[in-house]
């Protein structure tokens, strides 16, 4: 493994940047800050078992390199986004659709969302001649990761919505990423700001076309809840089974405001999934909850960074993993609570079922407190499914699948539940089953 | 041809021989009842004839309606009528009670070729079978015997038997831990299942179930094997003298 880290040359790479750059959106300080980004990519490299935050992922052997960046998606691609997105099964949602990091207006849902909402493309706010400020769409300061600073250098687009204040959008604003290309690389980054007391919906779902495989996605969304703001937010993870999903989500959470986060990463062959969640507002409540299915060589990471910065707020962390064949999940799940964050309230607890001898599961639930007076604590179990249980279902006529399906949806259901939103909770149910239905 | 035939079945736990060649012909219409001291092998008989994993059965046989039982799956028993009733029914939290009657009276359906049940039809006769046993349908919506009292769960049993309509029912101690009314509920409810198409194995270490429960056979087992059949009247005879003799007759 070691042979594999230091054969990294970065000069391809960096050429490949060189290639790409006119490509991108944005001038003058847009331009510059995607060159120092890129800089700052180069100089670490790939995230490797060396650094802490990535001791369980080491992109150097499970990504082992970067791919060119996608070409911007033709007429055939947008065809097949077509196609793929009919599959979909979901309910009534606005659909803004990013084809191979690129958005996607023709596939989109732009007429019809409510006028409380504001959609503009990332590419667009970049391109546009009075943005040439708008560096600091490019900036994430939640971690100085450095696939945060590839993701800031590549952004092709994204969506930015704006919610209004005081807005209750009754719709689930929905970004759908289809992947249509085989063997490159996607890079999004899209933007969610709730108003102060607005109301929201808010899911991603990660879908390949047929055909595409082995790419490599690394997408970024940002999120603010204002005072009083109230969001739910679903994430379904279902690419390609050979392809690599790098996503990060930053929440900046107000006052009084609630935040409901819900993740399933059921696909990609290598998958991290990082949250930073900020409290930066006294007496809001924040549900970080989330699954990994993962079943063949499928490795699924999710790590989340949670930290009160200020008093009397609470936070609930559900986290479920369920690993077949020679699955491997990662949690990592840490909850920082500042010195000035007195009277917290925050839970955290990880289960992971193996239902196979080669299956692994990694658990880090860290909590690191500086405040006197909280209420915090975690726990963690990884076990197997219980066979009383499962002779029990089979004494009564279910087959082993079956039987096993049932506890599985049980096990994660806990998790899954915790969505409020009965169509969305649907959604994430069904992105189980279908999990479930292609375990062989 | 009897509805089960047990042949000298040899069966291991382990390194252990637990059933040394039982023999035991039950017909349909019948009730039969097992007693015997504990550790006689009653619930590994039980255990076998469903299909619990952890036991070797090393010669033998169990037919089922002349079929041979050991080379089904538990399910497949299942759907083909056999149905134990647990000692000890497990909890299954996150399961609703419903969802789990529901999904597992269709997979027997299914497994016997026969279409699934339509939702309407199934809620209402599990509501009315429910009523019956005096099981509340706020029970129905919890997990399955989650935070149900040692009644309930068999009370739970039984409306599982009454649902899946088996043909062959084993009860497993059905009387442990249930005081003298909750025991009432659950053995009329196992009397209105009684029918010509239907046998029952009341497995029992105690007379007082087989007053409410009253056997048309009654076998006793000692150490592995059956050491003696009779009428109904073997029950109250062992009331009165206890196992000792049987202990020392299969020594």
């Amino acid at each position: 493994m070691n042979v594999a880290a230091t054969q990294i040359d970065p000069a391809p790479v960096a050429s490949a940047f060189d290639a790409v750059r006119a490509r991108l959106p944005g001038t003058e300080s847009v331009t510059e800050r995607r060159q120092a980004s890129f800089d700052a990519y180069a100089s670490k490299g790939l995230p490797n078992r060396r650094i802490e935050d990535w001791k369980y992922t080491d992109l150097r052997v499970l990504m082992r390199e970067v791919l060119p960046l996608a070409a911007a998606p033709d007429q055939a691609a947008l065809q097949r986004a077509g196609t793929a997105l009919a599959h979909l099964a979901t309910r009534d949602t606005t659909k803004l659709v990013l084809v191979d990091g690129v958005f996607a207006p023709s596939l989109s849902d732009l007429a019809g969302h409510e006028a409380a909402v504001e959609i503009r493309s990332l590419a667009e706010v970049l391109r546009d001649d009075g943005n040439g400020n708008r560096a600091d769409l490019l900036n994430i300061n939640a971690s100085a990761d450095a696939m945060i600073s590839l993701n800031a250098a590549m952004a092709t687009d994204g969506v930015l919505i704006t919610v209004a204040d005081g807005a209750s959008v009754g719709r689930p604003i929905h970004i759908v990423h289809v992947a249509t290309q085989s063997k490159a690389a996607t890079y999004s980054r899209s933007f969610l700001k709730l108003g102060s007391a607005a109301r929201a919906t808010f899911v991603e779902s990660f879908v390949a076309a047929e055909g595409a495989a082995a790419y490599q996605a690394n997408d970024a969304v940002v999120i603010w809840l204002g005072d009083g703001a109230e969001l739910q937010h679903v994430r379904l993870m279902e690419d390609a089974l050979d392809a690599i999903n790098i996503s990060t989500a930053v929440f900046t959470v107000g006052a009084k405001a609630k935040l409901n986060t819900f993740n399933l990463t059921s696909g990609g062959g290598v998958s991290r999934y990082q949250g930073f969640v900020s409290i930066g507002g006294e007496g809001a409540h924040v549900a970080t909850n989330g699954v990994n299915l993962l079943k063949g060589t499928q490795h699924g990471d999710t790590t989340l960074v949670l930290n009160h910065l200020v008093p009397h707020c609470t936070s609930r962390e559900v986290f479920r993993a369920v690993l077949d064949g020679r699955g491997h999940s990662v949690f990592q799940g840490r909850i920082n609570v500042h010195q000035a964050a007195q009277k917290t309230d925050a839970k955290m607890m990880t289960r992971a079922l193996l239902l196979s001898d080669e299956a692994e599961a990694d658990n880090k639930p860290e909590l690191e407190i500086f405040a006197d007076d909280v209420t915090c604590g975690h726990g963690s179990t990884t076990g197997a499914l219980d066979e009383s249980l499962l002779f029990y279902l089979r004494a009564r006529g279910l087959s082993e699948k079956d039987a096993q399906s049932l506890l599985i949806q049980a096990f994660i259901g806990e998790a899954i539940e915790s969505i409020a939103d009965d169509g969305l909770r649907d959604l994430a149910i069904a992105a189980g089953e279908r999990w479930l239905e292609a375990r062989s | 041809m009897a509805l089960l035939e047990v042949k000298n079945l040899q069966v291991r736990v382990e390194e252990r021989e637990i059933l040394h060649g039982l023999t035991l012909s039950v017909n349909a219409g019948e009730v039969h009842a097992i007693m015997g001291p504990n550790g006689s092998g009653k619930s590994t008989l039980s255990h076998v004839i469903a299909g619990k994993p952890g036991y070797e059965v090393t010669g033998g046989e169990i037919l089922f309606k002349g079929e041979d039982l050991l080379e089904m799956a538990p399910d497949m028993r299942a759907a083909k009528g056999v149905f134990l009733a647990f000692q000890y029914p497990v909890e299954i939290p996150g399961v609703a009670t419903m969802t789990f009657l529901r999904t597992a009276l269709n997979a027997q359906r299914k497994a016997r070729g026969e279409g699934e049940f339509s939702t309407p039809d199934f809620l209402k006769k599990v509501r009315e079978v429910a009523a019956s046993l005096g099981i509340p349908q706020e029970m129905l919506r919890r997990g399955v015997n989650v935070g149900f009292s040692g009644g309930e769960k068999k009370r739970n049993e039984v409306l599982q038997m009454a649902l899946f309509q088996p043909s062959l029912c084993i009860l497993d101690e059905m009387d442990s831990g249930l005081d003298i009314d909750a025991l009432r509920v659950a053995a009329d409810g196992v009397n209105k299942l009684r029918s010509p198409d239907r046998a029952m194995v009341v497995i029992t270490h105690y007379q007082r179930l087989l007053d409410y429960i009253v056997p048309d056979v009654v076998h006793v087992m000692s150490k592995g094997r059956v050491v003696k059949s009779g009428g109904k009247e073997l029950a109250l005879e062992l009331e009165a003298t206890g196992y000792a003799q049987y202990a020392d007759a299969a020594a």
